[in-house]
C-alpha cells in the first residue's frame, strides 16, 4: 500500500470532505496561500477558492465565534489553530459557546464543527509552542476530544470528526505531521468513540494516544525480545473515553501505565486513574502509573526540553515500575 | 419629534414599547417576591432602541443579543409567555428551562440568543452575516451589546471582520452610560462610540435612543446601506437604564438627579406625547397600556401553570446523536 505523511493525510480528508459536501469550510490563519503553518491545508485555496478557505486576521476569540455562527446556519466550520497554545485565546467562545449552544438552547441548533490544532513538544518550540493541552476540555461537556496517532486514522478520524453534528476538538501532533504511514486509496471513516488495542498482550497495558503511542509502541517492541509482553492501548478519543476498552484491557493485564504529553498534574493520565480507582480497583495486580510532564512549562533548549517531555526510557521506568512492584 | 409613519405602525410600536415595559416590571415584582430565581437585567428605558430597530427589520433578518435581551426578544416577536415561562423554569420556555435570562434562543424567529457573556454575541453574529454572504442572501443580522461590551476585543476584532468581509450587519451599540458601575467617562477612550466605526473603514451612525423617530430613522438609513452591499455598519443608540444593572444594584455610582433628568425623556411617554399631540384619542392609548397588561398577566398565569421540566431533561441533549 502506499505511505503517505500524517499532513497530507489530513489533507486528504480536508479535500475529500470539502468535495463531498458544500458545507464544509475551512477557516484560520494562513491557512490559504500559505497551506497552514504545518501545511495541512496546502492546495485547498487554490482547489476551492476564498468561499471556502476563509483566510482570517489574528483574532482567534472572535474567528472561534465567526465559527459558530456558521455552524449555526448550517454551514460546517474547519476550523485551524496554527498551535494549540493559542486555543488560549478562543477559549470562552469554546467554552461559553461553541459547547453550550446545543444544550442549552434545547436542541433548537447544533454545532457541527471541528477545531484542528497542532499540539507537543518538537525540538526547541519553547513554552508557548510546545503544549499539549487536551487535558483542559475533556472536561467540558458538548466537546468531544480525539488525538490520532499515525497517519491512517488521521484520515479517517477527522472524515468522522467533520461528519459530526457536534463540536469536536482535534488534537495533531507537531512531530507526527512528519511520520509516514500506509493510507489506502479508497474512502474510510475511524469511529470517533473508539479505542483500539495497538498491540496485544498480556503482562501490562500501556495507554496512552498521539505521539507518546508511538513512543510506547516502541518500548513494547524492545521488550517483546526480553519475553515481557505490551498490550497497547491507543485512546483516540480523550472525551468521552472508550471506558469498555480500557477496562477491558485491565481486566486481562492486571497492570497499567499511562503515557501521554501533557502535565502530569489534572492530566489525562489522571482521568484514567480515578476511572480505573473507581471502576476497576479489584482487577489491578499493581498501582498505576502515570508518565508525564511534571510540573514546569517546556523550556526552549533541546538540551532542557529534553527532561520533560516523557520519552522511551521514561516509559520503559514506569513499566519497569509497575511490573516489579 | 416628527415621523411619517402612519397611525396603525404607531399604535404597535406604542404597543411593543408598552409590552416591554410592562413585561420587566412584571419580572422586578416577581423577583422581588422570590418567584425568579438567578438574575434579571432590565430593559428599562431602553425600549425605544428594541422596537425601533426591529420594526425596521424583515422577518427574515437576525438578531442576536446581550445579557439585557428580553426586550430584543419581545421586540423581535417572540412570545411573552414562552419567555415568562423560561425565566421561571418551566417545561414550555423558550428553552425548556435550560437557559434561562441569559441564554435564550428563538430560532423561529430568527432570535440566535441572549448572551451572559459581555461582547460574546458579537463574533456569533459576525459568523452569521458571513454565512448570508456565502448563502447569496439578501437579510442581515443586528448585533445587539452595550457600551460596555464596545471595549472588548470581541467588538473590535469582529468589526473589523466584518469590515474586511463586507458583511451585512448592524453593530447595534445601546450606550447607556454605564457598564455596570463603570460610567463610560472612566472606561471608555471615546464619549462617541459610533465614532469608532472609522477605524474600521465603517459607516457609523448616532441616534437619540429615547426617541424612537430617531432609532428607526438611523437604523432605516444603515439598512438601506447594508442591503445594497455596502457592508457593515455601526449605530450608536444614545439610552439610560432606568433601573439598576441586575437584582444586586444600590446604584452608588450615578446620581438620582441624573436619573430624574433622563426619566424626563423617558421614550414611552415621549412617544405619547407625541401621539397625543397628533390627536390620537387617549382611550385608544389606555386600551392598547391595558390589553399589553393583560398580556404579561397571562404570560404569568401560563407559566405559572406550565410543569417544571422532567429530570431527565438535565441529563440530556449534550450532543445531537448522529
Ligand atoms: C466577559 C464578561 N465580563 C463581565 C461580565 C459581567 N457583566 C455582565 S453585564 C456587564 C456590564 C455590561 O455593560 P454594557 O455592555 O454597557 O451593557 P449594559 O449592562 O449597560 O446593558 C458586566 C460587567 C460578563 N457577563 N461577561
Ligand atoms: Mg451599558
Amino acid at each position: 500500500m502506499r505511505e503517505i505523511y500524517f499532513n497530507k493525510a489530513l489533507n486528504e480528508a480536508l479535500r475529500e470532505k470539502m468535495s463531498e459536501d458544500e458545507s464544509v469550510l475551512l477557516i484560520g490563519e494562513d491557512i490559504g496561500v500559505y497551506g497552514g503553518a504545518f501545511k495541512v491545508t496546502e492546495g485547498l485555496l487554490e482547489s476551492f477558492g476564498e468561499k471556502r478557505v476563509i483566510e482570517t486576521p489574528i483574532s482567534e476569540n472572535s474567528f472561534m465565534g465567526v465559527a459558530t455562527g456558521l455552524a449555526m446556519m448550517g454551514f460546517k466550520p474547519v476550523v485551524e489553530i496554527m498551535f494549540m497554545d493559542f486555543i488560549a485565546l478562543a477559549f470562552d467562545q469554546i467554552l461559553n459557546h461553541t459547547t453550550k449552544f446545543h444544550y442549552m438552547y434545547n436542541g433548537q441548533v447544533n454545532i457541527p464543527m471541528v477545531i484542528r490544532t497542532p499540539a507537543g513538544a518538537k525540538g526547541g518550540y519553547g513554552p508557548s509552542h510546545s503544549q499539549s493541552l487536551e487535558a483542559l476540555f475533556i472536561g467540558i461537556p458538548g466537546l468531544k476530544v480525539v488525538a490520532p496517532s499515525d497517519p491512517y486514522t488521521a484520515k479517517g478520524l477527522l472524515k468522522s470528526a467533520i461528519n459530526d453534528p457536534n463540536p469536536v476538538l482535534f488534537v495533531e501532533n507537531k512531530v507526527l505531521y512528519g511520520t509516514k504511514g500506509e493510507v489506502p486509496e479508497e474512502s474510510y471513516l475511524i469511529p470517533l468513540n473508539q479505542a483500539m488495542i495497538r498491540r496485544e498482550g498480556t503482562d501490562l497495558t500501556i495507554i496512552s494516544y498521539s505521539r507518546m503511542l508511538q513512543l510506547s509502541l516502541k518500548v513494547a517492541s524492545f521488550l517483546e525480545k526480553q519475553g515481557v509482553t505490551l498490550e497497547v492501548l491507543d485512546l483516540i478519543s480523550l472525551s468521552p473515553l472508550d471506558e469498555e476498552a480500557i477496562i477491558a484491557s485491565i481486566k486481562k493485564t492486571k497492570r497499567v501505565v499511562v503515557v501521554d504529553e501533557g502535565c502530569k498534574t489534572g492530566g489525562i493520565g489522571a482521568e484514567i486513574s480515578a476511572l480505573l480507582a473507581e471502576e476497576a480497583i479489584e482487577y489491578l495486580d499493581a498501582p498505576i502509573i502515570r508518565v508525564g510532564l511534571p510540573n514546569v512549562p517546556i523550556p526552549a533548549s533541546i538540551f532542557l526540553e529534553r527532561h520533560v517531555i516523557p520519552d522511551e526510557q521514561k516509559i520503559l521506568d514506569a513499566v519497569d515500575q509497575c511490573l516489579n512492584w | 419629534m416628527t415621523t411619517k409613519i402612519g397611525e396603525q405602525k404607531l399604535l404597535e410600536i406604542f404597543g411593543k414599547m408598552t409590552l416591554i415595559r410592562s413585561f420587566e416590571q412584571k419580572i422586578n415584582w416577581l423577583f422581588s417576591k422570590g418567584m425568579i430565581g438567578g438574575t434579571s437585567h432590565l430593559y428599562i428605558g431602553q425600549e425605544a432602541v428594541a422596537v425601533g430597530v426591529c420594526h425596521v427589520l424583515r422577518d427574515d433578518d437576525y438578531v442576536l443579543s446581550t445579557h439585557r435581551g428580553h426586550g430584543h426578544l419581545l421586540a423581535k416577536g417572540g412570545d411573552p409567555k414562552k419567555l415568562m415561562a423560561e425565566l421561571m423554569g418551566k417545561k414550555s420556555g423558550y428553552c425548556g428551562g435550560k437557559g434561562g435570562t441569559q441564554h435564550l434562543c428563538a430560532k423561529d424567529i430568527n432570535f440566535l440568543g441572549t448572551n451572559g457573556l459581555t461582547a460574546g454575541a458579537i463574533p456569533i453574529a459576525t459568523g452569521v452575516a458571513l454565512a448570508i454572504k456565502l448563502s447569496n442572501s439578501n437579510n442581515l443580522v443586528v448585533s445587539f451589546f452595550g457600551d460596555g461590551a464596545s471595549n472588548h476585543g470581541n467588538f473590535h476584532e469582529s468589526l473589523n471582520m466584518a469590515s474586511i468581509w463586507k458583511l451585512p450587519i448592524i453593530f447595534l451599540c445601546e450606550n447607556n452610560l454605564y457598564a455596570m458601575s463603570l460610567p463610560v467617562s472612566k472606561s471608555t477612550s471615546i464619549m462617541d462610540i459610533y465614532l469608532r466605526a472609522a477605524s474600521y473603514s465603517m459607516k457609523g451612525l448616532p441616534c437619540d435612543g429615547m426617541d424612537v423617530f430617531s432609532v428607526i430613522s438611523t437604523v432605516e438609513e444603515a439598512v438601506r446601506w447594508v442591503r445594497a452591499g455596502n457592508g457593515p455598519c455601526l449605530v450608536e443608540a444614545k439610552t439610560y437604564r432606568f433601573c439598576g444593572h441586575s437584582k444586586s444594584d444600590q446604584l452608588k455610582y450615578r446620581t438620582r438627579e441624573e436619573e430624574n433628568a433622563w426619566k424626563k425623556r423617558d421614550p414611552i411617554k415621549l412617544l405619547k406625547m407625541h401621539m397625543l399631540d397628533s390627536k390620537i384619542e387617549p382611550s385608544v392609548l389606555e386600551t392598547i397600556e391595558e390589553e399589553q397588561m393583560n398580556l404579561v398577566e397571562e404570560a404569568v398565569k401560563y407559566a405559572q401553570d406550565d410543569d417544571p421540566p422532567v429530570a431527565r431533561v438535565a441529563s440530556s441533549g449534550v450532543f445531537l446523536n448522529a
